[in-house]
């Protein structure tokens, strides 16, 4: 009698420590099949190769004559595109939490770019800057002549069109996450900052934008992240005159059909990636520790 | 300005308070109310501003979009609806692959949904209902899957496809766009089962459901609105994706794989108007999920 009692028990016991990772399982095994499995491959891919030794892939990566180029644009686009995108979505979400008539009409529009594909913000964009495009067209009643602004002789306006379909597109991104965060933030600490008379700027600095680290870390990170992978916007916006870090994967896939040479691409980035996640995490986790080292 | 407010009858009034009331109240430091006006003015203005930014470029492309070609040709171009035709959109429909594309698009997206949801639900209620070991490894092994390039995962995956025969098919596609939403998918669906309060499901147990029948007739159908936000969440992140759809496809193009590899020889009415074409379900699916947008992320990135 006790025995029967008791074996249900502990099987349900037993049961219940297991359930979780019973339900954990399918997903687990779907990322090792096409996540864990897909990178060490990538690895194995970039050093081996149908011709030449292990390091041949990076000969010709190197080699190809747009590499470097692609190098210098896709960092100097993150590293202009980032701040700015920052600045611009902190003001954004400031001005959203002041709860202006039409605030729901305006975090509308400014969340649309959310769902908009890096091709279709790098085609909207063509619209504008082509040459026959609104821009110039605009630039024409005032007596502007029309300007090639996607024209290859013209690198700084190109950059400049990829530059703005970005902030376009990817501000939407991080204003959602900041959002986000400030929900959470409770209101007092400002409200006190206020009352002690702090002005607006003594206010962000030393209130509001320390109680967003949270989400302007995780915000930053993968922001970074996702320029690295800017890609279409370029490809729509000027062919590939503009030559970026992953179009250059692509180009070395379908244009030059080898799989080889565009793995070793796509570990640059990944690795480029990789360190700027853990710079972040690093830079943005210091003052935290140095301020608790003062008290 | 001086006059004193009708006193409420009851309280006995305070002895200094009629002396208070006699002596005339200075004017009227008007100056912080007008500063705050101004500062809220320029609060507006820029926020018109800012408007002006994220929405003109969308009422551009949809201008391009239903403007003729002669009117696409002609150079300076009007910033109004001058020659509005269909034209171009109707071109855009018919040409070769933009169909078809289009199916392959909608496909890929209810499957990727459907596959993420499948796998990544049960991983979500995992982390909302139980405390185990590995819970928070789990979670950041998750994150590091948000943060990877898509590029890595592609390539060998299309070396694997090829081998394995599914290359250049729904599936493939599918495949892949289920692994990238399926971090997301497993975070959100998390946060949607946290929000149903634990002692229903129990109440439910307790009165003779069993746990995955307490699942179903409880915790189900309360999280219905919260699963579908993060479905049409999954099936935008697959609508948009370009890349690794161009790379693991050859002829079932989704449609901004097709755009994207028709681009270099097609001509600019069929750009503006597959850039319309792939804005418009963006238009609508903020429209339906601005409510969910921050909850969605503020609930699952901690």
């Amino acid at each position: 009698m006790v025995a029967t009692e008791v074996r249900p028990a502990r099987r349900s016991a037993l049961g219940r420590a297991a359930a979780p990772y019973a339900l954990l399982l399918p997903s687990v095994l779907f990322m090792l099949a096409l996540f864990g499995w897909p990178v060490i491959s990538a690895v194995q891919q970039a050093f081996t190769g149908t011709h030449g030794g292990a390091t041949q892939n990076w000969h010709d990566m190197v080699a190809e004559p747009h590499f470097w180029q692609s190098v210098r644009n896709t960092l100097l686009l993150v590293v202009v595109l980032i701040p700015v995108q920052f600045v611009l979505a902190v003001a954004m979400a400031l001005l959203l939490r002041e709860r202006l008539p039409g605030r729901g009409f305006y975090f509308y529009v400014w969340s649309v770019p959310l769902a908009v594909s890096d091709l279709a913000a790098g085609l909207v964009w063509l619209s504008i800057f082509t040459d026959n495009g609104y821009l110039n067209s605009a630039l024409g009643w005032f007596g502007v002549n029309p300007v090639e602004w996607l024209s290859y002789q013209n690198a700084s306006t190109m950059f400049l069109a990829v530059f703005l379909a970005e902030l376009w597109r990817a501000t939407s991104l991080v204003l959602i996450i900041l959002v986000s965060g400030m929900q959470m933030m409770p209101r007092d600490y400002e409200e006190a900052a206020e009352v002690f008379g702090a002005s607006f700027w003594q206010r962000l600095r030393h209130v509001t934008l320390p109680l967003m680290r949270p989400s302007i870390q995780v915000a930053l990170i993968l922001r970074t992240i996702l320029a690295f992978q800017a890609f279409a916007v370029a490809q729509a916006l000027t062919g590939n005159e503009f030559p970026l870090l992953v179009g250059q994967t692509y180009l070395w896939f379908a244009g030059l059909n080898d799989p080889h040479v565009a793995s070793a691409v796509a570990l640059v980035v990944l690795g480029v990636s990789m360190l700027t996640a853990i710079g972040y995490l690093v830079m943005l986790r210091r003052p935290d520790r140095s301020q608790g080292g003062e008290r | 300005m001086s006059i004193a407010p009708p006193a409420p009858p009851a309280p006995p009034a305070p002895p200094e308070a009629p002396a208070v009331a006699a002596e005339p109240l200075p004017p009227v430091d008007r100056r912080p109310l007008r500063r705050r006006r101004m500062i809220r003015a320029g609060q507006q203005v820029a926020a018109i501003a800012l408007t002006l930014f994220m929405g003109v470029p969308v009422y551009l492309i949809a201008l391009a979009a239903f403007s003729s070609r002669a009117e696409l040709n002609r150079f300076p171009k009007a910033l109004w609806p001058r020659d509005v035709s269909i034209d171009t959109m109707r071109t855009f429909l018919h040409s070769t692959g933009v169909v078809p594309s289009f199916i392959n698009s909608v496909e890929v997206g209810i499957a990727t949904l459907i596959v993420s949801l499948l796998i990544g639900a049960p991983a979500g209620y995992a982390i909302a209902r139980y405390v185990f070991r590995g819970r928070d490894g789990y979670q950041l092994f998750l994150l590091t899957a948000r943060s990877l390039p898509v590029v890595v995962l592609s390539i060998p995956l299309a070396t694997m496809f090829l081998r394995l025969n599914i290359y250049d098919s729904v599936l493939a596609v599918t495949l892949v766009h289920a692994v990238l939403a399926l971090p997301t998918t497993v975070l959100i669906t998390a946060s949607v089962f946290v929000a149903v309060p634990a002692e229903l499901e129990e109440a439910g147990m307790v009165f003779g459901c069993t746990r995955f029948g307490a699942f179903r007739k409880v915790v189900l159908p309360l999280s219905v609105p919260g699963v579908a936000a993060s479905s049409i969440f999954t099936f935008v992140l697959s609508w948009n994706e370009v890349l690794a759809a161009a790379i693991l496809t050859l002829n079932n193009r989704t449609l901004p794989a097709q755009v994207l590899t028709t681009l270099p020889y097609s001509p600019v009415e069929f750009r503006f108007a597959g850039g319309f074409a792939m804005v418009v379900p963006s238009l609508v699916f903020i429209l339906l999920m601005r409510r969910y947008l921050t909850n969605m992320w503020g609930a699952t990135i901690r």
